[in-house]
């Protein structure tokens, strides 16, 4: 027989290994149910399997002559200048959010071309950039 | 103008008496007496003065605008109130590096002066660990990111400071936070040394306390100021995004928060000990951590104020020095003392260490959203954002055990304890907050069982401790005050999250000037606009009304302000706040139209969201307050 405190040790250990496997399974469970993914119109537009009940990002620069205002909503298109997607946003709208500025929506994809967003990412100063914005501009600028 | 000369050389010169410091105190280390030696205490002091002098240096120049220094170019302008041209010396990457390091280095030399009573040996390795990091940062500095750095020709005009860090709450942020993270950097090389010299005992655990209490405050606050200002600045109304570079300084304030619950044990009965010393190396980790991430430029946020590879690659290879020199440390020189594990499975010992395992799992929880993101780009390129969902769903359900636990521990004792006395108290207890929870669901539709729980279990916890509070002040019962006001602010901070959180409300609009339109209970009324000159911006107030239903009118008056160095639109939000409900109103303007775009949101509890943050930090500054007057 195991004297006591050995059993005891063994059970605490034991227990130490369950908790933490639950806890890795918990954790990577949740991360997968609940990340965002960012994508350009132009990966959505190549994308053959779309899941319209998953929130997404896309990023690319809002349009030149698309933006268009109501009491409600604001309406735009983004485009990475190979495609682009209509947007229909309702929300605050940050401070440097124009026409031919790099822009990040966040939302659902009704069909490939239109989306409805609950959220534009607000950029901070001039110089500052969501890092995708920046990407998506400069994979344009080198391709 | 000389103040650049003088910093830059007085940098220099605190280098060589690091160095030499080193040799001081390896040269002390083998001599056989019980005090250290003058020169250790004078080259700790030359290296402390002078980088006092280099960094008040840097504090003039930006206050007179010395536009030959590169940094005061980039980050001041000469019209700037001086107060935010005071600030701005920590509003860039130099300067705040300077700040930094000066906060490391005074806690080198105050720990020297306050460590009399400790063993020689200890106290000389302990400097001697807290040299390396000087040493390591200053390098860094003089290296990649000279504060000094001149400029020719000399530029008439400043680039000016970032608008949105020209508010009283961020000017104070850095300094208070960096407090709290360096603090963690003495906890680190004195444990490092207590392991060396076999120090980890009771009477280490009582003599560092105060600076792991230390630390933990200026952290609870820092974050707290941080979080405030990002409320009303940043014009969303939110207070905590879940973004990178809020994670970062959370990440340490769970370990230190553990570290602190777990020293007060090893304090008391001398187990723990291992344990203890791993959560002092990992709290320091975490901040080194949390300065690599945003000053790398992996992080791309308001804080990166600059991007500069070699400035990453240099603290990462830095961190990794630190953290394979202290896991050699922990290895090699595990102590030899058996320790004594024995407590019941009711006692404040089991409580602790489990709010420990409660502390960990935040801590790890927190650590994945944050770097998951990251590593994923690096190796398919995938790129993702973990949010707010990500983390409510996985903290929101363990925080009501965390609470139920912590309610329980703090009525306990020692080893042992009779749980039946105290079954009476908790089962009324039980019972009151489950009728609170009835009552609020009755009056409310929808909340979700796992919100009515998070109700329920911070209703258990702060009418437990109001409880104590009543003994304490009605029956002069005595009780642990700082611990029950640490923890019932605690209590209240969750139950004002939850409640601010099921219960704001927020309509996002557009509005011409003139228009008004129908919101919930109210009707907001876009009346005029006005224009007014600041000294360093102009704004345009948006004149508002707010008419509820019983015909009461409040006005608002949110702003836009114009800045033209740098040139950027900045929202300013106001809010009417009251002891029940913050009211918010922002409002931005919409390029190319003649629409603005107004958000108004009602908040209820926000005000005690601040409130309880401090009651938090104020129970830490109680604990510090009454050991002090205990002791005379």
């Amino acid at each position: 027989m195991l004297g006591k405190k050995v059993r005891l040790r063994a059970i605490f250990i034991f227990l130490v290994l369950i908790s933490l496997t639950l806890v890795v399974y918990i954790l990577f469970k949740s991360l997968e149910e609940n990340v965002v993914y960012f994508l350009s119109p132009t990966e959505i537009h190549e994308k053959q399997e779309i899941d319209f009940d998953r929130k997404i990002r896309i990023g690319g620069m809002v349009k030149k002559n698309t933006i268009k205002h109501s009491n409600q909503s604001i309406n735009f298109i983004i485009t990475d200048f190979k495609n682009e997607i209509y947007v229909n946003y309702s929300g605050s709208i940050p401070n440097l959010f124009a026409e031919e500025k790099g822009v990040v929506a966040e939302g659902f994809l009704k069909d490939k071309s239109y989306f409805i967003a609950d959220k534009i990412l607000a950029k901070h100063d001039e110089n500052y950039m969501p890092p995708e914005v920046n990407e998506a501009l400069n994979k344009e600028s080198t391709e | 103008m000389i103040f650049g000369e003088l910093g830059y050389y007085s940098l220099i010169f605190s280098i060589l008496f690091s160095i030499l410091l080193f040799f001081f105190i390896y040269q002390d280390y083998f001599i056989k007496d019980n005090t250290v030696s003058t020169k250790v205490y004078s080259f700790c002091f030359l290296q402390f003065f002078t980088i006092i002098i280099s960094f008040f240096s840097l504090v003039f120049s930006f206050l007179l605008s010395d536009f030959s220094i590169v940094s005061v170019f980039e980050n001041s302008h000469s019209s700037k109130p001086i107060f935010y041209k005071f600030s701005g010396t920590w509003g860039n990457h130099e300067g705040s590096l300077l700040l930094w390091v000066m906060v490391l280095s005074s806690f080198l030399f105050l720990f020297l002066l306050n460590s009399k009573k400790n063993p020689k040996k200890y106290r000389l390795l302990t400097i001697f660990f807290q040299n390396i990091l000087v040493v390591g940062f200053l390098i860094f500095i003089i290296k990649t990111s000279n504060p000094f750095e001149k400029l020719i020709p000399i530029p008439k005009e400043g680039l000016g400071l970032n608008p949105i860090l020209q508010d009283p709450a961020l000017a104070i942020h850095p300094p208070i936070l960096y407090v709290g993270y360096v603090g963690s950097s003495i906890i680190f090389s004195s444990a490092l040394a207590s392991m060396i010299v076999n120090f980890v005992s009771k009477i280490w655990a009582q003599s560092i306390k105060i600076w792991v209490l230390i630390s933990w405050i200026f952290l609870t606050l820092g974050i707290t100021l941080g979080s405030i200002w990002a409320y009303y600045e940043l014009g969303w109304g939110g207070f905590w995004f879940w973004d990178p570079v809020e994670n970062v300084s959370l990440m340490p304030w769970f370990a230190l928060t553990a570290l602190l619950h777990s020293i007060i044990i090893l304090a008391k009965r001398n187990i723990f000990q291992s344990w203890t010393i791993i959560l002092s190396i990992i709290t320091f980790t975490l901040s080194m951590n949390g300065t690599f991430l945003v000053r790398s430029g992996i992080l791309n946020s308001v804080h990166t104020f600059a991007n500069d590879p070699q400035r990453g690659i240099f603290i990462l290879t830095f961190l990794i020095f630190l953290s394979l020199l202290s896991l050699v440390i922990f290895f090699a020189y595990q102590p030899q003392k058996k320790e004594d594990f024995f407590f019941n499975f009711t006692s404040k010992e089991m409580g602790i260490a489990i709010n420990n395992w409660f502390m960990i799992f935040f801590l790890s929880a927190v650590l994945i959203g944050t770097i998951y993101p990251i590593l994923l780009e690096v190796i398919n390129g995938k790129k993702i954002s973990v949010g707010p969902p990500y983390y409510n769903f996985i903290l929101a359900p363990f925080l009501i055990p965390f609470l139920v636990i912590m309610t329980i521990s703090t009525k306990v004792d020692w080893i042992r304890s009779n749980i039946n006395q105290k079954k009476k108290e908790l089962l009324f207890l039980l019972i009151f907050s489950f009728l609170f929870v009835l009552i609020i669901n009755y009056y409310s539709q929808k909340i979700s069982i796992i919100n009515l729980l998070i109700f329920f279990s911070s209703l258990f916890l702060i009418f437990g401790l109001s409880k104590d509070f009543f003994d304490f002040f009605k029956n002069k019962k005595k009780i642990n005050l700082s611990q029950t006001v640490s923890h019932f602010g605690f209590g209240l901070l969750i139950l004002s999250i939850a409640i601010c959180g099921i219960f704001s409300k927020e309509t996002d609009v557009n509005l011409k000037v003139g228009e008004s339109i129908k919101l919930h209970n109210y009707k907001l009324i876009f009346s005029d606009l006005s224009m007014k000159e600041d000294k360093n911006f102009k704004k345009i107030i948006g004149n508002f009304n707010l008419v509820d239903i019983n015909g009461k009118t409040f006005h608002f008056s949110p702003e836009l302000r114009i800045y033209n160095q740098p040139s950027i639109v900045t929202s300013e939000a106001n809010i009417q706040t009251n002891f029940f409900k913050d009211k918010y109103i922002v409002m931005n303007n919409i390029s190319g139209s003649d629409y603005y775009n107004i958000r108004f949101q009602e908040k209820p509890f926000m005000i005690w969201i601040w409130i309880s943050s401090f009651l938090i930090g104020l129970g830490g500054f109680l604990s510090i307050v009454l050991k002090r007057n205990s002791i005379d």
